[in-house]
């Protein structure tokens, strides 16, 4: 793994001009002003060397995997082994089959609930989750209790968005089939203490899911000092493609899940008598699989890393510090989500205004945030507001871009005084 | 912010600021809730006629500003008119909000022109129509949750 392009950064800091030139999106225009992006917890941008890498895919090495013998699928195969073994180093996994690719972290997280959960879940038996969790990992462990009678468990939050560890602990017992929970919240920015929890499930002998959706553009990954059993993700929010997600599963586990989906590729052998699946990761990988999204991803994982994640988190700390600081000048803001442990992701409500006006003035000053519920209903009714206005930042993020917003909120703030 | 005024009118902030019509109206003839599954916006409507006129109309909700204001200047506007006047005065309306080449009817839809600014923001329609989908909901008033959907 290269960490850091040391040629042309001298210190330690992040060269956020020459990042910014990688993203030509950036250089785009919005109602006349220049577009400040700060949507990334919904989706992040995409540098021209992924770009290019997906342009290439198509125009160079396009043909089906696992399939011909001729030069052509032999290269396509190539590469799309290549990126798995990306990103097999780029979350420390024991081995590359460890990796399944899916379409998102959504589906990532389905095929476990069916595959794993519908082999070892049954009546009366339990699953813990989160009162944090994105609804991706809530409904499909609400259909997995549907279709077993299992329950589910949910652990609590505290004010400030926090994970109460000690509830959580007591809700594992020997019921517990499964502990799910998101490893950085995407609507509080609270980051989990994953690896701690982990060994407090184990000792139980329970399995943990983390939905690594948003702790994978944010921060380094590393499956064997973690422990987990399931990791997922997807690579739009890595700076790379559209659909295409990642679930990573201990070796051990994914041996024993039946398939998720049959079809092509899945498979040893067929006789209309008897069918033999294929070994792992092909198992769970049925069908022509996003092939480019693959490549796409590897690319993104490449950029990842020449960048570093110690440049990229000291630069998203400090924008975190700042913003967090000018926001607070703005009259009427609050902070929704304030742990000790946290990313940089800053939702917030503004009194006297609903969220869904704050974007639609923002969006004129060129300001795109989300506004809304962020598909964390629960979150929404702990704290008790309908939506919040969440503005998220990535690596090409700057503090001239988060002035820009404070400026566009005391625009808000004239329309709607107090 | 010439623009954003357009779609802010001093009366829809008005509005937004001190809804009319607004709160449960006890013994109501007929009532219904809209919900906008997009954003979570929830609203319900109480009526009461006098005949097919439509006596009595309250709203109940919290939203945006361009919902809230639209639900209270909407119930200004079909007080008083017959179920059959309101059910028209509603397809003027979307029409109005959705459409680039509808000549405005400003005899008719009065008031409510102000929100002809919003057929320039398609991603704020559904605030603006929530209310009105509610409305007809109420007319049938069948207990089903009205949506914008």
């Amino acid at each position: 793994m290269s960490m850091g392009s040391s040629t042309k950064v001298s210190s330690s800091a992040l060269d956020i001009e020459r990042i910014r030139k990688d993203f030509p999106i950036l250089k785009r225009r919005i109602h006349g002003k220049p577009l400040v992006y700060l949507d990334n917890a919904a989706t992040t941008q995409k540098p021209q060397q992924v770009l290019d890498a997906l342009a290439h895919y198509y125009e160079e090495d396009n043909a089906n995997i696992h399939r011909g013998v001729y030069q052509l699928s032999t290269a396509a195969t190539e590469k799309y082994d290549t990126a798995r073994q990306k990103v097999s180093s780029f979350i420390n996994a024991r081995a590359s089959h460890e990796i399944i690719f899916t379409r998102n972290s959504t589906e990532s997280i389905n095929l476990v609930a069916q595959s794993f959960g519908r082999s070892n879940v049954s009546t009366d038996d339990e699953i813990v989750i989160t009162h944090m969790e994105h609804h991706s990992n809530i409904v499909p462990w609400q259909l997995l209790c549907e279709q077993t009678g299992a329950q589910l468990r949910v652990a609590p939050i505290d004010d400030r968005g926090q994970l109460k560890l000690d509830e959580l602990e007591r809700l594992i017992n020997s019921r517990t089939k499964l502990v799910s929970l998101v490893h950085l919240s995407n609507s509080l920015g609270t980051i989990n203490p994953v690896a701690e929890i982990v060994q407090i499930a184990h000792q139980n002998d329970v399995p943990v899911l983390v939905d690594g959706s948003q702790a994978a553009y944010h921060m380094p990954l590393d499956m064997q000092s973690l422990d987990c059993d399931f990791y997922v993700f997807t690579g739009h929010k890595l700076y790379g493609p559209t659909g295409i997600g990642v679930l990573y599963g201990r070796e051990a586990l994914l041996e024993k899940m039946p398939p998720y989906q049959g079809g092509g590729d899945m498979i040893s052998s067929v006789t209309f008598d008897k069918t033999t699946y294929a070994e792992l990761p092909n198992k769970f990988e049925a069908g022509t699989p996003h092939i480019a999204g693959v490549v796409g991803l590897g690319a993104a994982v490449d950029y990842i890393n020449s960048i570093g994640f110690d440049r990229i988190m000291s630069h998203e700390q400090d924008l975190l510090t700042y913003g967090t600081t000018e926001l607070s000048a703005v009259p009427g803001l609050q902070l929704i989500g304030t742990a000790d442990r946290k990313a940089s992701i800053l939702s917030f409500v503004l009194k006297g205004v609903h969220p869904h006006d704050v974007g639609t003035i923002v969006d004129t000053e060129g300001v795109a945030i989300r506004t809304g519920h962020h598909c964390t209903q629960p979150v929404m009714e702990r704290f008790r507001v309908p939506a919040t206005v969440r503005a998220s930042v990535a690596m090409y993020n700057t503090r001239d871009e988060i002035d820009v917003l404070v400026r566009a909120l005391f625009k808000v703030r004239e329309m709607f005084p107090i | 912010m010439n623009d954003l005024r357009e779609l802010y009118q001093e009366v829809i902030l008005d509005h937004n600021k001190q809804p009319r019509n607004f709160g449960k109206l006890e013994q109501a003839n007929c009532h219904a809730e809209g919900y906008n599954p997009l954003c979570g916006d929830r609203l319900n409507i109480w009526m009461n006629f006098n005949g097919d006129v439509i006596a009595d109309v309250n709203f109940l909700g919290s939203g945006c500003a361009i919902s809230t204001a639209s639900a209270s200047l909407m119930t200004d506007a079909v007080k008083g008119k017959t179920i059959d006047e309101a059910q028209k005065l509603c397809e003027r309306f979307k029409d109005m909000i959705t459409s680039d080449t509808e000549e405005l009817d400003s005899v008719e839809l009065g008031k409510l022109v102000v929100f002809a600014g919003v057929r320039e923001y398609p991603a704020r329609v559904k605030c603006a129509s929530l209310a009105w989908h509610t409305l007809l909901a109420a007319f049938k008033d069948n207990n089903q949750i009205a949506t914008t959907e």
